[in-house]
């Protein structure tokens, strides 16, 4: 009798525990961004950024340590810090999301996808949809993303003294190479 | 077999909900934190005259404009000080993130000055825990003003002094950060008879930030005039105490400030402090500090 219950609860716990396997992850993720004036260029990289996206949900999020951008220049990055991404009060720029497009994970290939979900830097969210591409390889998947931040969106001020030299919206640059968590 | 059966749900239970857990708290869970150290505790590498537990950045030079006026009381005719001025330029090199190098010229008895400033611990949070930022300083100065009857030097070591210090520094939140500095003085030749040749003092110097841009700075240094009885610093000499206003522009800093000491070293902060707040005779100075740098991998940019 009792093991009529058993066989589909054990079943059951496989799917559950089948679904926890659809994370894929990464820690290394990469993002960088650029901003272009005449005046002066400012980039930095980061390369721990974590990730994951759920294959069974095609759901993703980005967690992004604003301390682990570096700047090639040291003034920079402190000002990046202090004065406009408030990384005190601030410390993470993250965004959840969900891909649109329906995706075979199981088949190899390179998918257009677009992520719309919520941004948040600086404190402030952001409704938006990130255009990438996506590459389902063999055993992981990578994600190229790259898209455009208005500072004025995300209530990042910049002094009329250096408004020359930073650019008003940043090219920003993502890589994630995600594989499955074990 | 209940038992079992109970421990089975639970086990599937606890699956679902773990499957069902926010990504972002997911992250939290896997990313590893990285070590975030205080950045900018003091904004520049002085507080006011003093120095701060702050170095340059690696292959970065500061290049640095102090003036100190005349006394403010000394009347209009002087407009109140700013007739008279004196300078010291400076150039202070980062070595490595830790390691600062540097030279500057007062035109107070016209002094050269040298130092090497090195952060032995840097105070951090995330991965790994730090209360403190420490530094260390050793600095010279040598008179080059020549030989007088007043102030007669016989040979040129006479003209040397030299200063230890050790800079103790805690960021505390966003907004203050407090400095604690212990130093030693040590001058060959003295100006009166009165003053001993090595001195002790304990610097006290902090910021309060007001904006994202600008801060209130305070600094004062102790110096004792006896010992146990044996009498160290000439009475005619104060303690230094002097308050600031710092204004952050991109590369610049701009530091304005008041103070009792006309020196901008260490020689004349702890030693030769003539001015007093109570007549008013105390100097309106300034430093500009501007930032420049020479890292050849900052021209490559992630574009």
């Amino acid at each position: 009798m009792k093991v009529r219950f058993v066989i589909p609860l054990i079943t059951l716990y496989f799917i559950a525990f089948q679904a926890q396997s659809q994370l894929f992850i990464t820690q290394a993720g990469e993002t960088s961004f650029f901003s272009e004036t005449p005046l002066e260029n400012i980039s930095a990289l980061n390369k721990q950024v974590a990730a994951i996206i759920n294959i069974a949900t095609s759901e993703v999020a980005v967690k992004i340590q604003n301390v682990a951008f570096h700047f090639p220049n040291k003034l920079m990055e402190e000002h990046f810090n202090e004065n406009y991404m408030e990384s005190e009060k601030y410390p993470n720029s993250t965004f959840k999301g969900k891909i649109q497009e329906v995706i075979d994970f199981k088949k190899e290939g390179v998918y257009d996808v677009s992520a719309k979900g919520i941004l948040e830097m600086h404190g402030v969210k952001q409704e938006r949809i990130l255009k990438g591409k996506l590459t389902v390889g063999k055993d992981q998947l990578t994600f190229i993303c790259n898209f455009d931040v208005k500072l004025i969106d995300h209530k990042i001020e910049i002094p009329t003294l250096v408004i020359a030299k930073i650019a008003e919206s940043l090219t920003v640059k993502n890589r994630f190479v995600f594989t499955a968590k074990k | 077999m209940k038992k079992y059966l109970f421990l089975l749900c639970i086990s599937f239970i606890s699956t679902i909900s773990q499957a069902q857990d926010d990504l972002l708290d997911e992250l939290n869970k896997i990313q590893k934190p990285v070590i975030s150290y205080a950045s900018a505790t003091f904004k520049s590498t002085r507080i006011v005259s003093g120095h701060s537990i702050e170095t340059v950045a690696a292959k970065h030079l500061d290049f640095r404009i102090s003036h100190r006026f005349g006394a403010v009381n000394s009347g209009y005719q002087q407009l109140f000080g700013l007739d008279q001025s004196q300078i010291r330029l400076g150039f202070e090199f980062g070595l490595t993130d830790r390691l600062t190098v540097g030279v500057g010229r007062n035109s107070y008895q016209k002094t050269y000055d040298y130092y090497a400033k090195y952060k032995l611990l840097r105070q951090s949070s995330g991965a790994k825990l730090m209360p403190v930022t420490v530094a260390l300083l050793a600095a010279a100065y040598t008179n080059t003003l020549p030989s007088q009857p007043s102030a007669r030097f016989f040979n040129n070591l006479e003209r040397q002094t030299y200063c230890g210090q050790l800079l103790i520094a805690r960021k505390f939140g966003e907004r203050v950060s407090l400095q604690l500095t212990p130093s030693i003085l040590h001058r060959n030749k003295v100006e009166t008879e009165n003053d001993a040749n090595t001195l002790y003092s304990l610097g006290m110097g902090g910021r309060f930030k007001l904006t994202r841009r600008t801060s209130f700075n305070v600094e004062y240094y102790y110096t004792p005039t006896t010992v146990g009885g044996i009498s160290l610093r000439d009475p005619q000499f104060k303690n230094a105490l002097s308050i600031g206003f710092d204004i952050e522009t991109g590369g610049h800093v701009f530091q304005l400030h008041f103070t009792n000491s006309k020196g901008m070293s260490e020689k004349y902060l702890i030693g030769q402090t003539e001015g007093t707040w109570q007549n008013g005779d105390i100097f309106y100075g300034f430093n500009i500090s501007r930032v420049f740098s020479f890292d050849k991998s900052a021209r490559k940019t992630n574009k």
